[in-house]
């Protein structure tokens, strides 16, 4: 379609070549804008109280010193380092035990065609429509109920059944030959090695926008971590929000905490992009 | 057949589906001694295989979202005040109370307000966007990128930068400070003696979620056919009525699925109401969508009331699966406009 595109523009001529340049220009101004919460966030973390407060808006910062992102691993009373610690335990498990228990029920449900699977398919797409948010009173209170409040198992395990994923796994099964599964079969492998040794080594585009989707959400989830973790398990999330809504905040401290906070899930997008647009591709096209 | 005389027709094995699964269940097994246990194996025990598979994820969809959902249903008909196991049935009432609460309603007209705003807002960038790095040339991955990158960030970091900076009703803060260079007074932003709060509030939920739709809506213009624009372009059809006759039209799934995930996620507004309003852990009254309302009422103040939870639970639930139902209407009707 590009090609197409690019053809018609030539046809154009002059007058198309300008409208083009402006196009192109609009697009500069706008990438811009949607850069610049990014570069408050930087600008912020490396500003002075002083300068922050000032009037005169400054867009360079005047304190970019090393320290202010080494002195919040030492600050005790913010403890960084630990809601970063907690926020990796968190998103990593989620994603992986999302991952493992999704892609099984998303390859038995693609791969045993029986009258039990067609219901569980309903049911898993039902759950489809209704976003676990809107639920969120009861699952706390069966949290609660489990005596999982403020732990990772009371963090991770009530939101990482997602029949988002399973329903993802499954499509991608579906449309997945299985004539190499069936090879493995005849060798006498049996199914839960097939699946394992040969279908997800296979599948393992759809894993990685499933992964990069699910540990995004994970890292930056925010409702259900401000239920059910207290001090023990606090996400960067949560303790960020804590500092933010209280009064007396250090600016510059805050946002050099952002600044941290965002940083594993920017590399993680930067990397994991191609993936991130496939699953998100996926899912909004079957 | 001597075990279930009442189904007939089941295969055994449970299996529904055509083909030799259904079919071939029944010759691997000798004769009519067919036992339960072997029926319930299946052919070389697939269904245990399949109930290994499925088990973990159907244990876990039912206890951690279909017995909750139940179970506040339950709740919703008692006088539930931090307590589960309540005994003091008061039928409807807590439905009465919500449905007739002023606040309740308003928080219901907040969710239409902003839905209102953000749900065409955000599908008119997002297409615009789409469209405009169709032919974009060389700096197509770039631009996507970069409109892209927001998703990757929180609501809580997005609404750091809103309140603290852009939209900070100080002088210091970046829109305040520039609309007083150009000798205009500052902007009390956030703060509940106007209503300029929707800005904020709108242009933050914009930035953090076009570059996904755009996404969506890049993949759903990639899937119409290149020959039905170049059928177009020899009956002159140019600019504004390309998209009008034929992009539209054609990207009509998308946009159904497109526009049903942004009101879903209008609804759930959560996050950013919180973290852009919320002083000290006190909410102001104004800006309560639905789920920050339920939060407030049922677990965030200093008393539980599971009860109310629950009632306002199944209402939004019910809301959310009416949704649903009119979006499935919407894409499964028969196109008028089709030739």
């Amino acid at each position: 379609m590009s090609s197409a595109s690019s053809g018609s523009r030539m046809v154009l001529g002059r007058s198309g070549r300008v409208s083009h340049a402006i196009k192109i220009i609009i697009l500069m101004v706008l990438a811009v804008l949607f850069l610049l919460p990014f570069y408050v966030i930087f600008r912020n973390a490396f500003t002075s109280d002083q300068a922050f407060v000032s009037p005169d808006w400054s867009w360079l910062p005047d304190n970019l010193r090393p320290s202010v992102i080494s002195g919040l691993f030492t600050d005790s009373d913010l403890d960084l380092g630990s809601s970063m610690l907690h926020s990796a335990v968190q998103s990593v498990g989620q994603t992986v035990l999302t991952v493992v228990v999704s892609f099984m029920a998303g390859y038995g449900l693609a791969r045993f065609p029986n009258r039990a699977a067609g219901v569980i398919l309903k049911l898993t797409v039902l759950t489809l429509m209704v976003p676990a948010a809107v639920t969120f009173v009861p699952s706390f209170i069966m949290t609660s109920q489990f005596g999982w409040i403020d732990s990772y198992r009371g963090l991770i395990i009530p939101v990482m059944f997602s029949a988002f994923a399973t329903y993802l796994f499954r499509q991608s099964l579906l449309s997945f030959p299985k004539e190499l599964e069936e090879a493995a079969e005849l060798d006498g492998a049996n199914p839960w090695t097939v699946m394992w040794r040969v279908a997800l080594p296979n599948s393992m585009g759809i894993v990685a926008a499933v992964s990069t989707i699910t540990f995004i959400g994970a890292w930056n989830a925010f409702l259900w971590p401000l239920l059910v973790a207290r001090d023990n398990t606090m996400t960067i999330q949560l303790a960020l929000s804590r500092f933010m809504t209280s009064q007396g905040i250090d600016y510059a401290q805050l946002f050099a905490g952002a600044l941290v906070a965002i940083a594993p899930v920017v590399i993680v997008f930067l990397f994991l992009q191609r993936y991130l647009v496939q699953g998100i591709t996926t899912s909004g096209l079957d | 057949m001597t075990t279930t005389p009442a189904v007939p027709t089941a295969n055994p094995g449970g299996g529904s589906a055509p083909g030799p699964t259904a079919g071939s269940g029944a010759c691997a097994d000798p004769g009519p001694q067919r036992s339960l246990w072997s029926r319930i194996r299946g052919r070389q025990g697939r269904n245990l295989w399949f109930a290994l598979f499925v088990a973990p994820f159907l244990v876990g969809l039912l206890v951690f979202v279909y017995v909750p959902i139940v179970w506040s249903a339950y709740l919703s008909f008692f006088d539930a005040r931090a307590t589960i196991r309540p005994t003091n049935f008061v039928g409807l009432a807590n439905y009465r109370y919500l449905l007739t609460d002023s606040q309740f309603r308003n928080s219901m007209l907040t969710f239409i307000v902003f839905a209102v705003v953000i749900v065409p807002l955000t599908y008119a960038c997002s297409l615009a966007l789409a469209l405009a790095l169709d032919n974009v040339g060389r700096l197509r991955a770039f631009f996507r990128s970069v409109f892209f990158i927001p998703t990757a960030c929180s609501y809580v970091v997005a609404a750091m930068v809103w309140r603290l900076s852009f939209f900070n009703g100080a002088r210091f803060g970046l829109i305040n400070s520039i609309l007083i260079h150009f000798g205009h007074d500052g902007v009390d932003w956030l703060g509940g003696s106007n209503s300029f709060y929707w800005v904020a509030l709108v242009s933050l939920r914009l930035w953090l979620q076009i570059g996904y739709y755009m996404i969506l809506l890049i993949a759903g213009l990639n899937q119409i056919p290149t020959d039905t624009y170049e059928a177009a372009a020899i009956d002159g059809a140019a600019g504004w009525r390309r998209l009008r006759y034929i992009t539209m039209p054609q990207l009509r799934a998308t946009t159904a699925a497109v526009l049903m995930l942004l009101l879903i996620g209008a609804f759930q507004a959560f996050d950013e109401f919180y973290n852009m309003l919320s002083t000290a852990g006190s909410y102001p009254p104004y800006a309560r969508p639905p789920l920050v309302h339920l939060y407030l009422i049922s677990l965030g103040g200093s008393q539980q009331d599971l009860g109310l939870g629950g009632a306002g639970t199944v209402i939004l639930t019910v809301i959310i699966v009416v949704f649903g139902l009119a979006q499935n209407w919407w894409v499964t009707r028969p196109d008028r406009r089709q030739p």
